[in-house]
C-alpha cells in the first residue's frame, strides 16, 4: 500500500488508463498546463501532450457534446467540468443525447465516456459553485453515477468507469481531494455496482455517500463510546446501486439512516429508503427511517449559514439516536 | 449626435474607489478574514467606470464573477459590499451570496454571476422586459472574453439583434479566461468581428482609456435607446492580479504584466486631467483620502456587524 490523496489517485487512474489505451483522452477547461481548477490533472498535459489533453474554451455544452460525439465513433473521452454546477449548461448533451442514443438507436450506439465533476459545499463558494446534483443524474436511465469516498475507491472505480462502454458520471467531493488514504500498489479495478461496508456494526445501518462517509465514520466512532454500534455502508456507485448490500445490512441492524450533502427532498436517501421499504428488509425495521441531508435551500455563502446547511457528525449522531430511541 | 466630454472627475473617483476597495480586500485576505472565491478587477477599472458613467440612473447592468468594479461603478455602497464579503447579516445579500452574487436591484444592478456567460441572456431579457413595459431604459451586459465562447453569447446576440433590443454587450477582454489565453480559446482573436455574424456594430476599444470607454459606450447607449438595436463593444484590458487570490499565475510573463501596468487607467486619466488643467494633483489626492476614509469606516461597519440569524437559512427561497 502507498498513501495518496484522492486527487493523486484520480490522476494515477487517468495516467494508467491513458497509457493502456491510446483511445483515451482528456477534455476540459484549463486542464492542460494548469491541471484544472483543482490541479487534479496536473502533469498529464506535460506527459501526453495537447492532443491527448484537450484544453477547451469555456463551453460546457460543447465539451459534453464533443465527448459524446467522440465516444460514438470509438474514442474514449474523459471530460471534466470545473464544478458540478456547470452541468446545467451541458445537460442536453448528457441527458437527451449521451444517455439515450443507445436505446433510441435500438442498441446500435455505444457511448464510452466519463464525465468527471467536483461537487459539494463547505468552501464558501455560495449557490452556483457548491451544489450536489447527483439525484438529477441518477434519475436518468442510461447514465451510471459514481461517487467515491476514498483515494483507493476513486482510483479503482475511475479505471472501471473508463473501461465501460457507457456514459459514466464521476462525482468527486472537493473536500476529499486533499485527503490521504492507502492505495494498493499495482493494477486493480473496482467494479461499478458494489457497495462496501466501511465499518461493520449491528445496531443501525448508516448509508452515506462521498465526503459524508468520512463524517459518518467519525459519528460512528463517537456513538461506539456510548455503546451504539453503527454500520457505515458506502454504495460507492449510486447507480447501478448495490441493493442487496443495503437490504442485507438493514436486515441485520433493523434500523436505517441515510446521509448525503444534496438537499433531502427527492434525494438519493429517498431512493435508498424506498428500496428498503419495498424489500423484505421492511419487516425487519424497528423504527422509522431517518434521512440526514443538506437543508432545502440554495447553498448559502456565509460560513455560519453554510455550516447549518451541511450535514455533520452531530446531525448523524442525533439521527442514529432517534432511530434507536 | 455628438457626445459630451467624459465626466472625468466622476470616472476618476469611481476608478480609485474600485482600486482602493480591492486593495483593502487584499489586506483583509492577508489577515485571513476573507473566505470563498474572490476575483479582482484591478487594472480593468476604466471599463466599469467608463461604461457606467455612460448609463443613466434607471438603466441596468448585468455583471460577472469579477464584479466588484461594476457594482461600485453603478453606485453600490462599499460598506454593504464588504459586509457581504464577510458573510454578515448587514451585507448586500444578507451574507447569502458573497463576492460572486452582489446585486442591488434598486440601482439597476441585476447581479454579479458565478456562471461564466450567465448574465448575457439576462441582460437581453431585461432589455426585452423594458420593451414590453414600454420603458426607455438601456441595459449593459458585462462579460469576459472567455464568456464569449459560451453558447448563450451567440444565442443572445442573435436574439437581441433580431429584436433590436436596447442592450450594449460589453466584453472585457482581459486576454485570459482563467489560465487560457484568448488565442487558444477563440478561432477569431478579434472578438469584435463576431458582431458581423449578427449584423450589429462591433467595436474594439482601448479599455485602459476611460475617456475612450465612455465615448464609445455613450454612442452605443444612444443607439440602443433610440431603438436601433444592440452593439458589441470589446474592451481590451488586463487584470493586474491573478485570476483568484493565490493564483500562481504561471500562464503569463512578468514582462507582459509590467507592459500592461504601464497603461494603468487611473494614472492615465490623472495625467490627462492634470495636464489639461482640469484638476490639480492635490485635488485628486483629496479624492484618494476621502475614499480611504470611507473604506475604513466600511470595514469597521462590516466587522462589527452580526452573523446572519440561523432562521435566515430558510428565508428567501420563495416569494410570499
Ligand atoms: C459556466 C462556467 N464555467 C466555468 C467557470 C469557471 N471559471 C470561473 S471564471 C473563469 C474564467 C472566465 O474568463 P472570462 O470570461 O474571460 O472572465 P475573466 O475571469 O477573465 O474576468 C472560469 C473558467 C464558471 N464559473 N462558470
Amino acid at each position: 500500500m502507498k498513501e495518496l490523496t484522492l486527487s493523486q489517485a484520480v490522476n494515477e487512474a487517468l495516467v494508467e488508463e491513458m497509457e493502456r489505451d491510446p483511445r483515451v483522452f482528456l477534455i476540459g477547461e484549463d486542464i492542460g498546463l494548469h491541471g484544472g481548477a483543482f490541479a487534479v490533472t496536473k502533469g498529464i498535459f506535460q506527459r501526453f501532450g495537447p492532443e491527448r489533453v484537450r484544453n477547451t474554451p469555456i463551453s460546457e455544452a460543447a465539451i459534453a457534446g464533443a465527448a459524446v460525439g467522440a465516444a460514438l465513433v470509438g474514442a474514449r473521452p474523459v471530460a471534466e467540468l470545473m464544478y458540478t454546477d456547470f452541468i446545467t449548461i451541458a445537460m442536453d448533451q448528457v441527458v437527451n443525447q449521451g444517455a439515450k442514443v443507445k436505446y433510441m438507436f435500438g442498441g446500435k450506439a455505444r457511448v464510452p465516456m466519463v464525465l468527471r465533476m467536483p461537487f459539494g459545499a463547505g468552501r464558501a463558494n455560495a449557490g452556483q459553485h457548491s451544489q450536489s446534483l447527483e439525484a438529477w443524474l441518477c434519475h436518468v436511465p442510461g447514465l451510471k453515477v459514481v461517487m467515491p469516498s476514498t483515494p483507493a475507491d476513486a482510483k479503482g472505480l475511475l479505471k472501471s468507469a473508463i473501461r465501460e462502454d457507457n456514459l459514466i458520471i464521476f462525482l468527486e467531493n472537493k473536500h476529499l481531494y486533499s485527503q490521504k488514504g492507502p492505495v494498493p500498489e499495482g493494477e486493480y479495478t473496482i467494479p461499478l455496482g458494489a457497495a462496501e461496508i466501511k465499518r461493520a456494526g449491528g445496531d443501525v445501518t448508516v448509508v452515506a455517500t462521498g465526503r459524508q462517509v468520512t463524517i459518518a465514520l467519525g459519528a460512528a466512532e463517537k456513538l461506539s463510546k456510548e455503546g451504539i454500534d453503527a454500520e457505515v455502508l458506502d454504495p460507492r456507485t449510486l447507480w447501478p446501486l448495490d441493493r442487496e448490500a443495503i437490504i442485507a445490512s438493514v436486515k441485520k441492524t433493523g434500523r436505517l439512516v441515510t446521509v448525503h450533502e444534496a438537499v433531502k427532498r427527492f434525494g438519493f436517501g429517498a431512493e435508498v429508503a424506498a428500496i428498503v421499504a419495498e424489500s423484505e428488509a421492511f419487516d425487519y425495521l424497528d423504527a422509522p427511517i431517518r434521512r440526514v441531508a443538506g437543508a432545502e435551500v440554495p447553498v448559502p455563502f456565509s460560513k455560519f449559514l453554510e455550516d447549518l446547511f451541511l450535514p455533520d457528525e452531530q446531525k448523524i449522531i442525533a439521527a442514529c439516536k432517534a432511530v434507536l430511541a | 449626435m455628438k457626445t459630451a466630454g467624459a465626466p472625468d472627475r466622476r470616472i476618476y473617483e469611481t476608478m480609485v474607489s474600485i482600486r482602493s476597495f480591492e486593495t483593502k480586500l487584499q489586506e483583509l485576505s492577508r489577515k485571513g478574514v476573507l473566505r470563498g472565491s474572490v476575483h479582482f478587477c484591478i487594472g480593468q477599472e476604466a471599463v466599469a467606470a467608463g461604461v457606467c458613467a455612460a448609463l443613466s440612473p434607471g438603466d441596468y447592468i448585468t455583471s460577472t464573477h469579477r464584479g466588484h468594479g461594476h457594482a461600485i461603478a453603478k453606485g453600490a455602497r462599499m460598506d454593504l459590499m464588504i459586509a457581504e464579503l464577510l458573510g454578515k447579516a448587514t451585507g448586500y445579500c444578507k451574507g447569502k451570496g458573497g463576492s460572486m452574487h452582489i446585486a442591488d436591484l434598486d440601482l439597476g444592478h441585476l447581479g454579479a454571476n458565478g456562471i461564466v456567460g450567465g448574465g448575457i441572456p439576462i441582460a437581453a431579457g431585461a432589455a426585452l422586459g423594458i420593451r414590453q413595459l414600454g420603458l426607455q431604459n438601456v441595459v449593459a451586459a458585462f462579460f469576459g472574453d472567455g464568456a464569449a465562447n459560451q453558447g448563450v453569447f451567440h444565442e443572445t446576440l442573435n436574439l437581441a439583434a433580431l429584436w433590436k433590443l436596447p442592450v450594449v454587450f460589453v466584453c472585457e477582454n482581459n486576454q485570459f479566461g482563467m489560465t487560457t489565453p484568448l488565442s487558444e480559446a477563440s478561432s477569431q482573436p478579434d472578438l469584435a468581428k463576431r458582431a458581423i455574424a449578427y449584423d450589429m456594430p462591433g467595436t474594439r476599444v482601448d479599455g485602459m482609456d476611460a475617456r475612450e470607454v465612455f465615448r464609445v459606450t455613450s454612442d452605443a447607449v444612444g443607439r440602443a435607446r433610440a431603438g436601433k438595436g444592440p452593439s458589441l463593444l470589446v474592451m481590451d484590458t488586463y487584470r493586474f492580479e491573478g485570476h483568484y487570490i493565490g493564483d500562481p499565475v504561471v500562464y503569463r510573463t512578468r514582462e507582459e504584466v509590467e507592459d500592461w501596468k504601464a497603461k494603468d487607467p487611473i494614472l492615465r486619466l490623472r495625467k490627462q486631467m492634470v495636464g489639461e488643467g482640469l484638476a490639480t494633483e492635490a485635488e485628486l489626492d483629496g479624492i484618494h483620502g476621502e475614499i480611504a476614509r470611507k473604506l475604513d469606516e466600511g470595514v469597521a461597519f462590516a466587522q462589527s456587524s452580526p452573523d446572519p440569524d440561523p432562521s435566515e437559512l430558510f428565508t428567501d427561497v420563495y416569494s410570499e
